[in-house]
């Protein structure tokens, strides 16, 4: 009897704990008014200077808190506009690039912004040497000669001279990238470490380098507050701006990974906007009347590609039989639904001289055709590295059974992006698939990687993604290399689109679609939208209503 | 008490402390080779992973000049041998490298996130337990029971689901369907900017601070993984309590004191569960620390940003300095509950006194 009453006693204070553990009044979501906050997954940061950060997370906060002299110009993206400068001119030889400074415009420290701090700024890139370096020393510019080609004359005017007369697109372009983001070089140089010089590193000091990978020392419409890694990133509003003031008082980027997490976030109001959906995520939140989605064509292309040290993947009627037996329209319309856009050439949609014109089609019947012609009339087997994640699982297994059908038995092999990025960088894969972003705004950029292969040794200096598939192609990269050289635009826009066209009949990549950006928004949100490159997506203009 | 009485309880004193000492030696043997072992296995299989470190630190786009510079920087062209004794080394000085991912020196970082798995972890131990004991304790008592059947399926349940299952399914749950908890995260944007941190523990900073409402707001972060946690070592010490409690209620004494006519309450409460705390203790400390190091997958459901958290990205990335660092705070952590168990084990159990 004891016991029983004694059973009930503990039972209700069972329930009652159990149920004040999870009694929680409901959440009033809501993000304040003055901040956006955005799902986004930036695991991919590792540093926040602009003279090392090449990441695609990092190009959204650095053109959003620092500034350059020249900018992409988002209404007409072939040509660029005076960010810092207000004007430029090239000399005749085609060598002396020379840049007018907009006057009285201030760093977000308060400190002015003189064309010294400019040439600092490609003084300490180019000594720093980091990834991004070699997008101004293609020019020649050295750290040994980078005083003498980038130097302030005065106050405000900055001297750029290069090595070859390029087309001067090219050059401005180059100079949009965020490597030439503008730094405070007085408050840089409050900051640098001494280093003692070595083989590798010839400087005396790191120019500000462990400051800066989470520091700030810019102009742009935001400084950057914080960076957590894996956590956050928290911008907040410059009020030193030259230009128009942002909007909202602070940025907040909140590293969310799955695209599910992120819409659970968005429908629940904890975030303004996500940005990592996949097409289920997104479709469901089109049909959410408190929801809405935007998208801009990115200059990222996915593709699959053939290593050439494989024998058999390097006869070129194999090369283009896998061109047929990509199944395009079903992957268009099913894994790539709303996040990319059947694209076969490498140079992406808004670059000069893009081609637009997609040739293949998925046909069984003429893919035969061509293995037969090769020797390889029965197909044969292969393998390909596929790292996890949405889209390219899908995209590898919607291939494997296409190509299934002509014959190709294709074995995929899964493994963590690093992994698969390591095999890859050392040719020792069949077939790859995956994504190339170009990493400048500027046809030269997938040009470069994707039509050109100075040397096909195994210790190549430079290590294109034609190096990558060992394809020997010395009059390809000649080509290449004579496009930068052409002034007239047109000229060099026909330039690539013969590159282009070699490619798509020749090359063992066989590229497949352009990435669409996307993303999924509150709808109390006003000029939220995304650019059409990694740095070009501004927040400044978004309010809350 | 006679002289040789007074003797006997100077030699027990005596052994006593010698029974202590020589577990402290024993775990220091242990705790040594364990740091060693772990340092090496977790050393060498990051030198075995198809990763490329260097990747990490440069990222996929980096000219191959650059590539070579920075191997050479990180020390990666020496010999393994020579890489795992320079590590050792730094890492006896208390110098764990610096962690790619974050830029920041490892014990820095490891000092940050630390407090937020500790914090998750004791809420879910004392969940576990608050619940666990008096769960296992009526399964025992009413063996065969509606109650003991009760116990047993959530104990199965605790074991077999994997967490990270229950994780996701909480969340569409209370935090998508009833809007009852807050979202993946420590504390609301509105907050994680402004609040600044004491200890690392937010509900106990936000209680010092006296503010409530971030108080309340990380009681909403922390409720649904806590109780996850909670619920996994209820299972385990439920069951432990419950064949801790049947031994127990089986001895003599109990029927002694029935016998005496003392009430089932006293019996139960008073004097078998006195008996059976003590190595409940043990099976408690182990499963708070269980719940330390296998608090990775909730973390990750709940973008927590604990050290489980942090071991993951790392180990994603390759960032081997704080992947070691990550172990071997986790080692600490788990050889010191152990050595602080065990020495309870002996203080509070008569039976283990004389060694």
């Amino acid at each position: 009897m004891m016991l029983e009453k004694f059973a009930l006693r503990s039972r209700a204070l069972l329930a009652g704990a159990a149920l004040s553990a999870l009694l929680v009044a409901p959440a009033f979501a809501v993000t304040p008014a003055d901040t956006l906050v955005e799902g986004f997954a930036i695991d991919d940061i590792i540093s926040m200077d602009p003279g090392e950060a090449f990441e695609l997370s990092t190009a959204e906060v650095t053109g959003n808190t620092y500034d350059l002299l020249v900018r992409l110009d988002l209404s007409d993206t072939s040509k660029v506009k005076g960010d810092l400068a207000e004007s430029w001119t090239v000399s005749d030889d085609g060598l002396t690039y020379t840049f007018k400074l907009k006057p009285g415009m201030k760093f977000a420290s308060g400190n002015p912004i003189t064309a010294t701090d400019v040439a600092y700024s490609f003084e300490r890139a180019i000594k720093l040497d980091k990834s991004p370096a070699f997008i101004i020393n293609q020019f020649g510019i050295t750290g040994d000669n980078v005083t003498e080609k980038a130097k302030a004359v005065d106050d405000t005017t900055f001297q750029f001279v290069v090595d070859k007369p390029y087309a001067p697109s090219f050059v401005l372009n180059c100079l949009s990238a965020t490597v030439a983001s503008v730094v405070d070089a007085k408050l840089v140089k409050e900051h640098v470490a001494a280093v003692t010089p070595s083989a590798d590193y010839k400087w005396d000091n790191d120019f500000g380098n462990a400051w800066l990978k989470t520091g700030y020392a810019g102009s742009g419409q935001y400084k950057l507050r914080e960076w957590r890694a894996n956590e956050a990133v928290v911008m907040e509003r410059n009020d030193n701006y030259n230009g128009e003031k942002a909007k909202l008082a602070r940025i907040i980027y909140r590293n969310m990974k799955e695209s599910s997490a992120q819409r659970l976030a968005l429908e629940a109001g904890d975030i303004d906007v996500a940005r990592n959906l996949e097409p289920n995520d997104l479709d469901a939140i089109a049909k959410n009347a408190d929801l809405t989605t935007t998208s801009a064509p990115k200059g990222t292309v996915y593709y699959i590609s053939l290593n050439q040290k494989n024998p058999t993947l390097a006869k070129p009627e194999v090369r283009q039989a896998f061109k047929y037996l990509v199944d395009y329209d079903a992957l268009g319309s099913t894994i790539l639904k709303g996040i990319g856009e059947i694209h076969q050439s490498f140079l992406p949609k808004g670059d000069l001289g893009a081609m637009d014109d997609n040739p293949f089609k998925f046909d069984v019947a003429k893919a035969k055709e061509l293995l037969a012609k090769a020797g390889v009339p029965d197909g044969f087997k292969v393998t390909m590295d596929v790292r996890t994640g949405q889209p390219t699982t899908g995209m590898a297994e919607s291939i494997q059974q296409t190509l299934g059908q002509g014959g190709i038995r294709l074995e995929i092999i899964p493994g963590d992006g690093k992994q698969t990025l390591t095999k890859y960088r050392a040719r020792n894969h069949d077939i790859y698939i995956g994504q190339w972003g170009q990493d400048y705004f500027d046809p030269n950029s997938n040009a470069q990687t994707f039509a050109s292969n100075p040397d096909n040794s195994d210790d190549a200096k430079i290590k294109t993604l034609a190096w990558r598939n060992a394809w020997d192609i010395p009059d390809l990269t000649k080509e290449t290399e004579a496009a930068l050289l052409e002034k007239d635009s047109g000229k060099r826009a026909d330039m690539y689109k013969d590159l282009q066209q070699k490619i798509l009949d020749t090359s063992p990549f066989v590229i497949i679609h352009q990435q669409l950006e996307v993303a999924g928004l509150r709808k109390n949100l006003k000029g939220f939208a995304l650019g059409p490159s990694f740095d070009t997506n501004f927040v400044g203009a978004v309010s809350k209503e | 008490m006679s002289v040789a009485d007074n003797q006997v309880a100077a030699g027990r004193g005596s052994a006593r402390a010698v029974a202590v000492l020589s577990s402290l030696g024993r775990f220091l043997v242990i705790a040594v080779t364990t740091y060693l072992g772990l340092l090496a296995v977790t050393f060498f299989i990051g030198r075995v992973i198809p990763i490329d470190p260097v990747l990490a630190v440069l990222g996929d786009r980096a000219p191959t000049a650059v590539v070579e510079r920075t191997r050479r920087e990180m020390g990666l062209d020496l010999p393994w041998i020579e890489q795992f004794y320079i590590y050792v080394k730094n890492a006896l000085s208390g110098d764990f490298g610096t962690s790619v991912l974050t830029t920041n020196p490892v014990m820095s970082d490891i000092r940050r996130v630390f407090p937020a798995t500790i914090e998750l972890a004791t809420l879910g131990t004392i969940i576990g337990a608050v619940i666990g004991v008096p769960l296992g304790v009526l399964a025992a008592v009413k063996r065969g029971s509606l109650i003991d059947q009760v116990a047993r399926v959530v104990g199965l349940i605790g074991y077999s689901v994997p967490i990270f299952w229950l994780g996701l399914l909480g969340l569409v749950l209370f935090y998508a369907k009833l809007q009852w908890i807050a979202f993946p995260a420590r504390l609301d944007v509105v907050y994680e900017y402004t609040f600044t941190p004491i200890t690392g523990f937010y509900l106990l900073d936000a209680a010092i601070q006296g503010q409530w409402d971030v108080f309340y707001d990380a009681w909403r972060h922390i409720v649904l993984p806590a109780a996850l946690l909670g619920y996994l070592s209820l299972a385990y010490i439920s069951r432990m309590t419950r064949s801790f409690m049947l031994n127990e209620l089986a001895q003599e004494y109990i029927v002694a004191a029935r016998a005496k006519g003392l009430s089932e309450g006293r019996i139960i409460w008073g004097h078998a569960l006195r008996n059976a705390a003590v190595p409940m203790v043990t099976v408690i400390a182990l499963s708070y620390a269980n719940l330390l190091e296998g608090s990775v997958l909730t973390e990750t459901v709940f973008s927590w940003p604990g050290i489980g958290l942090y071991i993951t990205n790392s180990l994603q990335n390759a960032d081997m300095n704080a992947v070691l660092g990550g172990t071997i705070a986790i080692g600490s952590v788990f050889i010191a509950i152990n050595l602080l168990s065990d020495l309870l084990y002996r203080l509070l159990d008569p039976r283990t006194k004389a060694g």
